[in-house]
């Protein structure tokens, strides 16, 4: 009786330990086959993915200059730019008429987007004058504030033709602040980022668009520290 | 004989099984579920195709590894392998939309890793496709996320005609460029009902589709009584529970 008593709590221990083995270890072979199908998936989808991202990327680039300001091969004319916008060298695209500069493509990065930065591509003339812009890139509420995206509204559009001449420091903000820009409906946020955002970009080509517009082509421009 | 009473045993379980994801028990109209992206998505029918087929996939693929499985695995380590199970295929169709419909994944963004959260799938999961054979797990999976589908278009109809006036707009996101011709304008130069597009419009369409479901259920109850009472005299009518 007494041994019975004795053996009884050590077997059950026995078997607790090994139950929680057993499902640690099932748990574990469900993870590494649930892996499995997720690197499998990824394998095969991978360079398609990779092509219809770049595939967007040059629609927007194309979308924003027009073909009369180019004839030259926008991605052969571009180089990487460091600026005090992003922590990482990022591509700028020139735009150019029988080799003469007409327009470049800045991608610049909006940081106060409502949940993520907004990743935006900004065609400016030679004399500092918009082409467009496009939003690249966004996580914005889906009907609010991804209403910045061209295919949603043509908010986006409202930035062609402005420039910091025509357009004054207080101009470039949100109607609800005093601004030029309509604000959209349910989010302000989103567009409040996007303005000043495009406003900084201005200002960062004013400074420097001697050194911006005469970057050879495949070459790399330091910008970092430039005007700040 | 067996043989023949499997096959009609079979039947109708198909029958139910069709009956219940469709109708009776609708995970969107009657068990609620999934009430996020379904509010979320529907602005327009492109949207709620592209959500609704995604979710629909995961939830059959889900009953089917879930009930191959459901002899493996014990009680301790079942929800959480079922989850894995889901997350995984979540994430797969994430990438085979990213590969295959590049711009309805930008535009359904964020809800289409959120299909992970929805309990329609780990619900059906654990209520059905544990205790089933595959094949009815299969088909369950199908019928429910069939229901989810319906609802989900019936619903972005609804917002797209009286938001924006237009049905089947964008429809080349999902089905190729000829596709682009199915966009149907009901009023040309509609200046856009904003109500309808934003969320509030979504759960005062969502209420009336499920007032509209009790109201056929109501009649249909009623036929039912009637034809019974005539039948059998003054006998109570059961006015609670499922009458199948």
């Amino acid at each position: 009786m007494s041994t019975e008593e004795e053996n009884n709590p050590n077997e059950e221990v026995m078997s607790t330990t090994q139950s929680a083995l057993r499902a640690a270890f099932g748990l574990a072979l469900f993870a590494i086959l649930t892996a499995g199908l997720i690197a499998f998936a990824k394998l095969g989808t991978n360079e398609r993915i990779i092509e219809q991202e770049e595939k967007a990327r040059l629609a927007a680039l194309y979308a924003l200059v027009p073909e009369s300001y180019r004839n030259n091969d926008l991605l052969k004319d571009s180089y990487l730019l460091t600026s005090p916008n992003a922590s990482e060298p990022r591509t700028v695209f020139v735009a150019k008429n029988d080799g003469q500069a007409s327009a470049l493509v800045l991608p610049w990065t909006a940081p106060d987007g409502y949940t993520a930065p907004i990743q935006l591509l900004i065609a400016i003339r030679t004399n500092g004058e918009l082409l467009g812009v496009r939003v690249v890139e966004h996580k914005e509420t889906p009907g609010l504030g991804d209403k910045i995206d061209v295919s949603k509204s043509d908010w986006v559009l409202s930035f062609d033709g402005r420039s910091l001449e025509n357009t004054t420091a207080t101009q470039w903000q949100v109607k609800k602040d005093g601004g030029d820009f309509d604000q959209l409906t349910g989010a302000t946020i989103t567009p409040r980022a996007v303005v000043s955002s495009v406003y900084e970009a201005l200002n960062f080509f004013e400074e420097n668009n001697v050194a911006l517009l005469n970057q050879p082509a495949q070459s790399s421009l330091n910008l970092a520290q430039a005007g700040q | 004989m067996s043989s023949e009473s499997t096959t009609k045993s079979y039947q109708d379980e198909l029958k139910t099984l069709s009956k219940n994801g469709l109708w009776n028990n609708n995970p969107a109209l009657v068990q609620l579920l999934g009430l996020c992206p379904l509010l979320a998505v529907t602005g327009t029918v492109v949207n709620a195709i592209g959500l609704g087929v995604a979710t629909m996939m995961v939830l059959i693929m889900s009953n089917l590894s879930v009930s191959l499985i459901r002899n493996f695995v014990n009680d301790a380590i079942r929800l959480p392998a079922f989850v894995m199970i889901i997350a995984s295929l979540v994430t797969c169709a994430e990438l085979l939309m990213k590969a295959f419909t590049y711009e309805l994944y930008q535009i359904l963004g964020i809800f289409i890793p959120l299909i992970v959260t929805n309990c329609a799938i780990l619900g059906r999961a654990d209520a059905y496709a544990s205790k089933n054979n595959p094949v009815f797990a299969a088909v369950d999976g199908f019928m429910m996320g069939l229901g989810f589908l319906i609802v989900l278009v019936l619903l972005g109809a609804m917002r797209e005609l009286i938001g924006q006036g237009t049905l089947f707009a964008d429809m080349q996101l999902i089905f190729g460029e000829s596709a682009s011709a199915w966009e149907i304008t009901f009023i040309g130069d509609y200046s856009n009902f904003l109500f309808a597009i934003l969320p509030p419009g979504a759960f005062v369409g969502m209420g009336l589709i499920i007032a509209l479901k009790n109201v056929i259920d109501d009649k249909i109850e009623k036929r039912k009584a009637a034809q019974e009472s005539v039948k059998t005299g003054s006998k109570r009518v059961r006015v609670t529970g499922n009458i199948s």
